[in-house]
């Protein structure tokens, strides 16, 4: 129990103090994960969208590989882009290993799955929806898919939340594909993961708390937006 | 309001990460969890920057991986504690040559109670043969690393093959030292570890020191630049600096400077 | 020509509109069996029968939404045809934007210039008594509401040929009056008219021609004074006086008389 109160008054002493270790490691967290989800919407939404309106040979794996692929594991993630990273590897000659950019891709190819699974969902329940309307209108599911993007905007702005929380949450990737060297490639999870390595349970516990919170701040504030606008909108 | 208020602070917090000056001089070494959990990378690093300009970035994982890491080329220099790895690394081409740097030495921890009463042996065989007989438990880092090879060089000499009990009495935890000793802490059981991360280990719970000093125990570091030859894009020239610092007189006086709540943690003994 | 005319563009009539032999299968059953008709100019025909006879397939089939599994739908000028038809459907179908946006949004879909877009949709807003709500959400306004705007985005891209399929069958009496009078308004700026209903009062308030259709076959067309007054089919005629067709079936003596049998 006192290791719970201790990590409490860890967790207030670091934010308070602004310790600036943990600002720059909070930043770094920041920047490689929201980095990774604007990424992997990019490619994400197109993606499922296309799935979603489209029927093709193959449609039908596809849809499972990606459904799928929602589950794998971080670490397993972190490993296969290692060795595609490594100067043994393919891509060696980049230098991107133990790099910020490395984590990035990393996680983009954690959370794309999870947008392009869930912009498909959405987006199929929705043509269902709108497709006659739209048909009669000139519009097929090509010049369709913007608007159905858009209107499908509540649902899928979750479904980034939900590929930001996979990101911010996950440390076996970022741990194998960054190094988790000090001031380069330490972030939220990777710092914890080594205090608890250290035995530093209290701190340990203490930064777990400070992601949460952030991750409780970044959550309430979109569903904020989302209630306000949704209202709004109906 | 409320979006573009949300909106500001992201954009804050995520440019006030200074970008990484491209020009930044660095090299990057792969060592293990123990030696970087101890604490020595933090204190003597910061010297070599300050009379070099060059910046360490420090890569700990465990003594395999960190092998594995080198040998792709993904390094620019090795700094492991396994003799034997180490020597077959430069045959095999990939590192230029290995050097002496420090030692320390490793303990047996164990519970309070020491109830396979080790306390007092002086063979450090004796004593985990007490162990295995009594069947109590005992964690093992199970990951392939100096830590990991020096206690089945040790059970290979009490001629026993604790595989055999592996999920019995003998647990494998696959892990770091750190989280072993968690482990073994939270258990109770013994173990073997590092003096260097114990001393700064900070989650003791019922543990205690209860066996040290056997010469086996011996626990030599060995620096090695990676072979140019083999990974053109090493940074030869810094790294060769760092090994030139790091055995040479500064950086051997700050090992030996540096103490662990009172007590030195490495010893240097590179050889002029 | 002044593009903000009210009307259709009259530059070339898609009108008229022949079915031949048309037929519609699916999932192993036949729904709509050898229908042919001529759909002449300036009339609005309303087609009518009990439901699940196939007045909504029919529909879609000479919309273009759905291609017969035998025989043609053929308009004259056959380049694009569809892009001078419309069709406003039972429950209005609004994206999640404003009301004016709806109407722009079909506007941008054709291709009409900003200048103009804003000019049409200001008129067909205000021909549809929307034009306080225009920067509401669409979706907040009411089905009636809703209903109108779909009229309305409809008109604005001045269609030749207009398709309803049941557009008051989700409205109370006042909002099924006041898009009745719409429809009357676009028909009376040159827009054929094309709609279905199940509504015995609504045929006859607005049909100038009347089909009626019974399990896929029409068996009976005619001008709507003639078969109101005076219907020639059996069923037909049970049908304008008012009987449930539909809740009778098998049960009923009068549809097993024999050359009903489909």
């Amino acid at each position: 129990m006192t290791d719970f109160s201790d990590a409490i008054s860890n967790a207030l002493a670091l934010v308070f103090g602004l310790d600036a270790a943990l600002t720059e490691i909070v930043g770094l967290s920041l920047r490689v994960s929201l980095t990774a989800v604007a990424i992997a919407a990019a490619i994400g939404m197109p993606v499922g969208a296309l799935l979603a309106l489209y029927r093709f040979r193959g449609r039908f794996f596809l849809v499972v590989s990606m459904n799928a692929l929602m589950g794998l594991p971080p670490v397993v993630v972190g490993l296969i882009v290692y060795l595609l990273l490594s100067r043994a590897g393919p891509f060696g000659v980049f230098g991107l290993l133990f790099t910020p950019t490395a984590m990035i891709i990393a996680q983009v190819l954690l959370v794309t799955p999870i947008i392009a699974a869930l912009t498909r969902q959405v987006i199929e329940d929705l043509w269902v929806e709108y497709e006659e309307q739209m048909r009669s209108l000139g519009a097929g599911p090509g010049r369709a898919m913007p608007a159905l993007l858009w209107d499908g905007r509540f649902t899928l702005i979750t479904a980034i939340l939900a590929g930001f929380g996979r990101a911010t949450a996950e440390v076996g990737a970022v741990m194998i594909v960054g190094g988790n060297i000090d001031h380069v490639t330490r972030v939220m999870t990777t710092s914890i993961a080594l205090e608890v390595s250290k035995g530093n349970l209290a701190l340990a516990l203490g930064l777990g708390i400070i992601l949460l919170v952030l991750s409780a701040g970044i959550n309430g504030a979109a569903y904020m937006i989302q209630h306000e606008t949704r209202r709004w909108h109906a | 309001m409320i979006r573009h208020l949300l909106t500001a602070t992201l954009m804050a917090l995520v440019f006030s990460t200074p970008p990484l000056a491209a020009a930044e001089k660095y090299i990057t070494l792969v060592g293990t969890t123990s030696t970087d959990n101890s604490g020595l990378y933090d204190e003597i690093l910061p010297l070599f920057t300050a009379k070099t300009g060059i910046r360490v970035r420090v890569v700990s994982v465990g003594t395999g991986r960190a092998i594995n890491i080198a040998k792709n080329g993904d390094a620019d220099v090795l700094l492991v504690h396994h003799r034997k790895s180490e020597d077959t690394f430069v045959a095999e081409g990939y590192g230029v040559r290995r050097h002496d740097v420090m030692y320390n030495d490793f303990i047996i921890i164990g519970p309070e109670n020491d109830p396979a009463n080790i306390w007092g042996l002086k063979s450090v065989v004796d004593g985990l043969v007490q162990i295995a007989s009594t069947r109590n438990f005992f964690v093992s880092r199970g990951d392939d690393s100096g830590t990991h090879k020096k206690e089945l060089s040790i059970w290979k000499l009490a001629g026993i093959d604790p595989a055999k009990s592996s999920g019995q009495w003998y647990r494998e935890a696959g892990a770091g030292m750190g989280a072993t000793l968690n482990t073994a802490s939270a258990m109770p059981a013994y173990t073997l570890s590092d003096r260097g991360t114990w001393l700064k280990f900070e989650n003791r719970g019922g543990l205690r020191l209860l066996a040290e000093n056997d010469p086996l125990l011996l626990n030599p570091y060995g620096v090695i630049l990676i072979n140019p030859k083999r990974h053109p894009h090493v940074k030869a020239k810094m790294g060769q600096a760092f090994i030139d610092w790091i055995t040479g007189a500064e950086g051997q006086a700050a090992i030996a400077a540096y103490r662990i709540k009172g007590r030195q943690a490495f010893f240097p003994n590179a050889r002029k | 020509m002044n593009a903000l005319a009210p009307g259709p563009v009259s530059a070339s009539s898609i009108l008229p509109l022949e079915l031949d032999g048309v037929c519609f299968e699916a999932g192993g059953t036949r729904l709509i069996k050898d229908v042919s008709w001529r759909f002449g100019a300036d009339l609005r025909t309303v087609v009518i029968g009990p439901n699940g006879a196939g007045k909504s397939l029919l529909l879609r089939l000479c919309h273009g939404l759905i291609k017969p599994s035998q025989g043609h739908v053929r308009w004259q000028n056959e380049a694009n045809p569809a892009r001078h038809q419309a069709m406003v459907f039972q429950r209005p179908v609004m994206l999640r934007r404003s009301v004016a946006a709806n109407v722009d949004y079909a506007l941008k879909l054709r291709h009409v210039p900003r200048r103009q877009r804003t000019d049409i949709i200001d008129r067909v807003l205000h021909e549809t008594g929307l034009k306080r709500l225009a920067d509401q959400p669409a979706r907040v306004l009411s089905i009636g509401e809703q209903q109108k705007l779909a009229l309305a985005r409809a008109w604005a891209l001045k269609p030749q040929v207009l398709f309803l399929d049941e557009p008051t069958a989700s409205l109370d009496p006042a909002a099924t009056h006041g898009v009745e009078e719409i429809i009357a308004a676009i028909h009376a700026q040159g827009t054929r008219i094309i709609m279905t209903t199940h509504d015995l009062g609504q045929a006859r308030r607005m049909a100038d021609e009347v089909l009626f259709i019974n399990r896929g076959r029409i068996l009976e067309a005619a001008p709507a004074k003639a078969f109101f007054e005076k219907p020639k089919n059996d069923l037909a005629q049970a049908f304008v006086r008012g009987e449930l067709l539909w809740w009778n079936k098998g049960r009923d003596n009068r549809k097993n008389q024999p050359g009903l049998q489909t």
